[in-house]
């Protein structure tokens, strides 16, 4: 017991152990997701992240020590962001065939989207911190994350609230698109990927590869437009 | 890869650069995707395969590298508690009106293009 002691206290000192916690969950999340089939509530990352927050409160281990090793997958995120530039250039004549539509669509959403939550949590009783942090929800948590810095937000809080907003749209895409009679693939790919950036996008690329694709593009052109505009509306909005 | 990995650094790495230096409200990495995008199109030819390669790994994996910010939530269990209302309404409401909007405008001005099979 005294030696498993030790070497726990080891452990705990060295980044292996948030490193390796969070690819073995990752990799059970995946496994586990796959018996949940279509379930929204079977995405992996939610199943991860549910997995390690409870790992880390049942050792009451605290966050700043996983993400000592942690810190290793969440920088990569920085160089996925700018490989999002491929799928646009894949798809650059399409996107330059429809960008006068695209551009008003995803300018109008992004608005809506980031005005009513803050309008929302505002009414509610919701503070400063969390309606700045809820802004930037709608985009790619490291651009969201970013944003929400700047602003005067919370960078974690506004992480959680990517997250949840991805997971909503998953649900939420299918029937809003049903209700508003929207049968065209590249407007039901850029709503996806506007409102619920790559989790939802990543839902419509089983749908259909068109929606995918322009579902990656909102990703990537939202992060731009809402990184542009948030800054500007948020000192209006957050009171 | 490894050329590929030091291309995609390389552009975040410039765009951090750039976006402190001169004050810009974007995120290092965003101004990296442009730069790499404004180079590919400058470049007028298919990216190189170790590039889309790379670059499809990392976006493939995507889902795993929000996990460490995700437990994040971890630190704001206070704040979530004490918001839970505002939040429980705000996140799903928003998000039904962003892909309405979004849905709907980019039907309506998208319809004169010849329509896609899903």
């Amino acid at each position: 017991m005294d030696k498993l002691f030790h070497l726990w206290v080891y452990l705990e000192t060295t980044p292996l152990l948030g490193l390796a916690a969070t690819l073995v969950v990752w990799r059970g999340a995946v496994w586990g997701s796959s018996f949940l089939g279509t379930n929204p509530l079977g995405n992996p990352m939610l199943l991860s992240v549910l997995t390690l927050v409870a790992l880390l409160l049942i050792t009451s281990t605290p966050y700043s020590a996983y993400f000592e090793g942690a810190q290793y997958v969440h920088f990569l995120l920085g160089p996925a962001t700018v490989a999002l530039a491929l799928p646009m250039h894949a798809n650059l004549s399409r996107i330059r065939a429809s960008a006068r539509a695209i551009l008003p669509a995803l300018l109008a959403g992004s608005v809506v989207a980031s005005v009513s939550a803050m309008l929302i949590a505002r009414l509610l009783g919701a503070d400063r911190t969390v309606v700045l942090s809820l802004a930037p929800k709608s985009v790619t948590t490291p651009i969201a994350m970013g944003i929400a810095e700047q602003i005067g937000g919370q960078p974690s809080l506004a992480a959680v609230f990517v997250l949840l907003t991805g997971l909503s749209a998953i649900v939420l895409v299918g029937p809003t698109m049903k209700l508003a009679g929207v049968r065209d693939m590249r407007a039901q790919g850029l709503a996806a990927g506007m409102a619920g950036h790559g989790l939802a996008t990543a839902r419509m690329l089983l749908v259909s590869e068109t929606a995918g694709a322009f579902g990656g593009l909102a990703i990537g052109l939202n992060g731009l437009i809402t990184a542009v505009l948030v800054p500007l509306l948020a000192g209006f909005l957050a009171g | 890869m490894l050329n590929a990995l030091t291309v995609l650094i390389l552009c975040q790495f410039v765009g951090e650069v750039v976006a402190r230096g001169a004050g810009l409200p974007l995120p290092g990495p965003v101004l990296g995707l442009l730069l790499l995008l404004g180079w590919l199109v400058l470049r007028d030819r298919a990216p190189d395969p170790a590039l889309r390669q790379t670059g499809g790994w990392l976006l493939a994996h995507f889902g795993l590298l929000f996990v460490p910010a995700g437990v994040g939530v971890v630190t704001q269990l206070g704040v979530l508690r004490a918001a839970w209302l505002p939040l429980l309404v705000a996140i799903p409401v928003s998000t039904f009106l962003g892909l309405l909007v979004t849905g709907w405008v980019m039907q309506r001005l998208a319809r004169a293009e010849p329509p896609d099979s899903p």
